[in-house]
């Protein structure tokens, strides 16, 4: 029986700025079994990084509303006093960042940081603390640990460094570790090294893991269940499987529809979703992304959606105001390689109305006549 | 169809079959210095060693290769935005390298660059009609103002802006509209070569799409030759007919998109391709082969085979002898002595062939 590890519920982070309420995170809920990968899937500015630096407590401040809660094993997360937050940061959940240089301190010896941070937590003699360094070090893959853990974070590569963020990580034994965008600045090596070690980690120490990131590929790979974000909220959550073979949201299509497959070749077409994210101070009315979907309807600018299990598939939700027939109609369409426009008259959908957003700019999807339809500005 | 040709060739002919560009034996040192009055040169970094390669009239060529591998520099010394250390770049039969003075850039016309980051390469202090009018002011085309203005405007439609934004700033626009602009720009002389240095990879999913259909469209609108630089291999195959991989400073392997993605010769192409993960768990590759280490040092690359301190095929003759880019009788050209089989691909969890 799968222990339950973390329950958030509508979690809710506002940030108050001159230019008006930042709705970074809008109403977030998931959970998070022991030893399970769970993936956070958006753009920037979608609230995915904000959503997990919450769970660490690294976005309070002067300026930072909350709402909602996020329980770890039953201990509250967003009102723990920082004395609470402090011991569970490091014991309980750890996080990577994408760019360990500048999580790292320059000045310190790589060791010196991991000794610290043993000793932070744990009455140790340093020599102690070094000898659980090493050993750190050595099973994150660090070759000639006890050498390298004299050397400063410049003397390493950008994936030794990610390893010795992992291995700082990983002193207490974490059971939830956070990682944002963990291999997004490295090469595509050093990255399947990377996640390799992260699946191993996962395995060895039955640590649970929250992996944000853009790129579906990462999520494929490594994700048990995956929850897709748009302008603040979850709009999709399914397992890795059913959201790649049979995904319900517009959105999820259009992020799937806009990347090139490595199996694919010069024909294969890319389907770009039209318009840019959102603005978090000035979200579109009902549901956030009806400007930019393709089959918006009228009242979708009205209606705000909600996460709802989807027909048959009790672990899928999604928030749409389609019906969950008619999406399923849509996305087969769209599988046999209609573009959007197709797979709507296909199904007998009308056009949405019109919107600045949607205005496919002159020069996308070949095949359409490409008029010169001006873009919005902004 | 060697992609190394010999250099002699007959002067350019209209409509023959001659490459846009040909390099022979590129070689890019910067070197390193000590000492803060008197510098002393220590050594250097071989950031390209020995590049030859073609670039075939309304081809796309990508260059793929992980940090460091010279990718970009290669791209710099076509433009001459750099000089070469060594070896040259013909453009249309001529060679580059040594023009000087308005010669060079009357070959700069019909050359052009796309960046990685449309933040810092448009000027913020400057509309972007002024931008992409920048070209014309530069080689003193379109003097009049209402001339040059509807060029701009029927540029920025080409390439999906809004034509009465031309007055509006750079921070005005998102990360995928500004791409948009550099397109502009860079197409505003109506370049035969517009070279594109990792052009997607600052933006979101959603928007690289965008960008990349626009290129596409633009190169079979105008006829473009395109030199596609990039790290992510799934956005190279979908954009390029070749493919030139390289690792330190050197090709080491070359040839259709299509062969190289489905037959691997060389180890490294096959590494970079079996690393790439793929937006499909059921093709989860879980004891997939992974390099070990990371990439060497451009100041101190191994001697004779440079992949062979990494490579799981490495023999003795590896680091003794520098292998030749040639053909391996599959489509491509690979600089390897124990090149892969179709077993060997099938093992290391090559996903990319179809």
């Amino acid at each position: 029986m799968a222990e339950r590890l973390l329950e958030v519920d509508e979690l809710q982070v506002s940030f108050v700025t001159e230019d008006g309420v930042v709705r970074a995170v809008d109403g977030v809920s998931f959970s998070l079994d022991r030893g399970e990968v769970v993936a956070i899937v958006g753009e920037s500015g979608s609230g995915k990084s904000v959503t997990a630096m919450t769970l660490m407590g690294l976005t309070r401040g002067p300026n930072s509303r909350f709402g909602g809660s996020a329980k770890l094993h039953g201990q509250e997360l967003v009102t723990a006093s920082e004395d609470k937050l402090r011991r569970i940061r490091g014991e309980e959940i750890a996080m990577i960042f994408q760019d360990p240089i500048s999580s790292l301190s320059p000045v310190h010896r790589i060791g010196d940081q991991i000794v610290e941070q043993i000793r932070a937590h744990e009455k140790v003699s340093k020599a102690a603390a070094l000898d659980r360094t090493v050993q750190l070090m050595e099973r994150v893959g660090i070759p000639r640990a006890a050498e390298r853990a004299r050397a400063y974070p410049h003397e390493f590569s950008g994936g030794m460094r990610q390893r010795a963020m992992i291995a700082m990580a990983l002193v207490n034994e974490p059971k939830l570790l956070i990682a944002d965008e963990p291999t997004t600045a490295l090469d595509v090596t050093v990255q399947a090294q990377i996640l390799a070690l992260l699946e191993r980690l996962q395995r060895e120490l039955g640590m649970a893991i929250v992996i944000i990131t853009h790129d579906l590929g990462v999520v494929a790979e490594m994700a048990d269940d995956i929850a897709v974000m748009y302008a603040g909220r979850i709009v999709e959550t399914a397992s890795a499987r059913h959201m790649f073979a049979s995904p319900e949201h517009p959105y999820t299509w259009g992020l799937l529809k806009s990347i090139p497959h490595l199996a694919g070749g010069r024909e294969e077409e890319l389907t770009p979703i039209p318009g840019t994210p959102p603005s978090l101070i000035h979200r579109p009315s009902g549901c956030h992304f009806h400007p930019r979907c393709p089959y918006a309807q009228p009242d979708h600018a009205r209606i705000d959606p909600q996460l709802e299990p989807v027909a048959d598939e009790p672990h899928h939700h999604a928030a749409c105001l389609l019906e969950s027939q008619l999406r399923r109609r849509l996305w087969a369409e769209l599988g046999s390689g209609c573009t959007p426009e197709q797979a709507r008259e296909a199904v007998g959908l009308p056009a949405p109305p019109p919107h600045p957003e949607r205005h496919a700019p002159a020069a996308t999807a070949a095949g359409e006549p490409s008029g010169p339809v001006p873009e919005v500005g902004l | 169809m060697s992609a190394i040709e010999p250099v002699s060739q007959p002067a350019p002919s209209p409509g023959s079959a001659e490459p846009l560009v040909q390099v022979r034996g590129l070689v890019k040192h910067f070197p390193l210095t000590r000492g803060l009055l008197i510098q002393r040169k220590v050594g250097a970094v071989q950031a390209v060693d020995g590049v030859s390669f073609d670039v075939r009239r309304g081809e796309t060529l990508g260059i793929v290769g992980e940090t460091g591998c010279g990718k970009s520099t290669t791209a710099r010394l076509i433009m001459r935005l750099l000089d070469p250390t060594a070896g040259e770049v013909r453009f249309e039969g001529q060679d580059i390298t040594a023009l000087t003075g308005s010669r060079l850039k009357a070959i700069r016309r019909e050359m052009q660059m796309i960046f990685q980051d449309p933040y810092s390469s448009l000027n913020p202090r400057k509309t972007i009609g002024a931008t992409i009018a920048q070209p014309f002011v530069i080689h003193g085309l379109l003097e009049g103002k209402d001339e040059r203005k509807r060029a701009v405007q029927e540029l920025m439609e080409t390439v999906g802006l809004n034509p009465e934004h031309y007055n509006r700033y750079p921070h005005e626009f998102s990360g995928g509209q500004r791409q948009r602009i550099g397109v502009a720009r860079a197409l505003a002389l109506k370049p035969k070569l517009l070279i594109a240095d990792e052009p997607v990879s600052a933006l979101d999913v959603s928007i690289q799409a965008q960008v990349l259909n626009l290129l596409r469209d633009m190169q079979r609108q105008l006829g473009l030759t395109l030199v596609f630089i990039a790290h992510d291999l799934s956005v190279v195959r979908h954009m390029c007919d070749r493919v030139a991989v390289m690792y330190l400073g050197r090709i080491v392997e070359i040839g259709p998109g299509d062969a190289l993605y489905d037959f691997p010769r060389h180890p490294y192409t096959g590494a970079l391709l079996s690393a790439v993960p793929v937006a499909d768990p059921t093709l989860r590759a879980d004891d997939r082969e992974l390099l070990s280490g990371d990439v060497p040092s451009p100041a101190n690359p191994p001697k004779a085979c440079r992949f062979h301190t990494r490579c799981p095929k490495a023999q003795e003759l590896c680091s003794i002898e520098d292998p030749p880019l040639e053909d391996k009788g599959t489509g491509t050209e690979a600089a390897c002595h124990f090149p892969l089989s179709r077993e060997e691909v099938a093992e290391i969890g090559v996903r990319s062939a179809r």
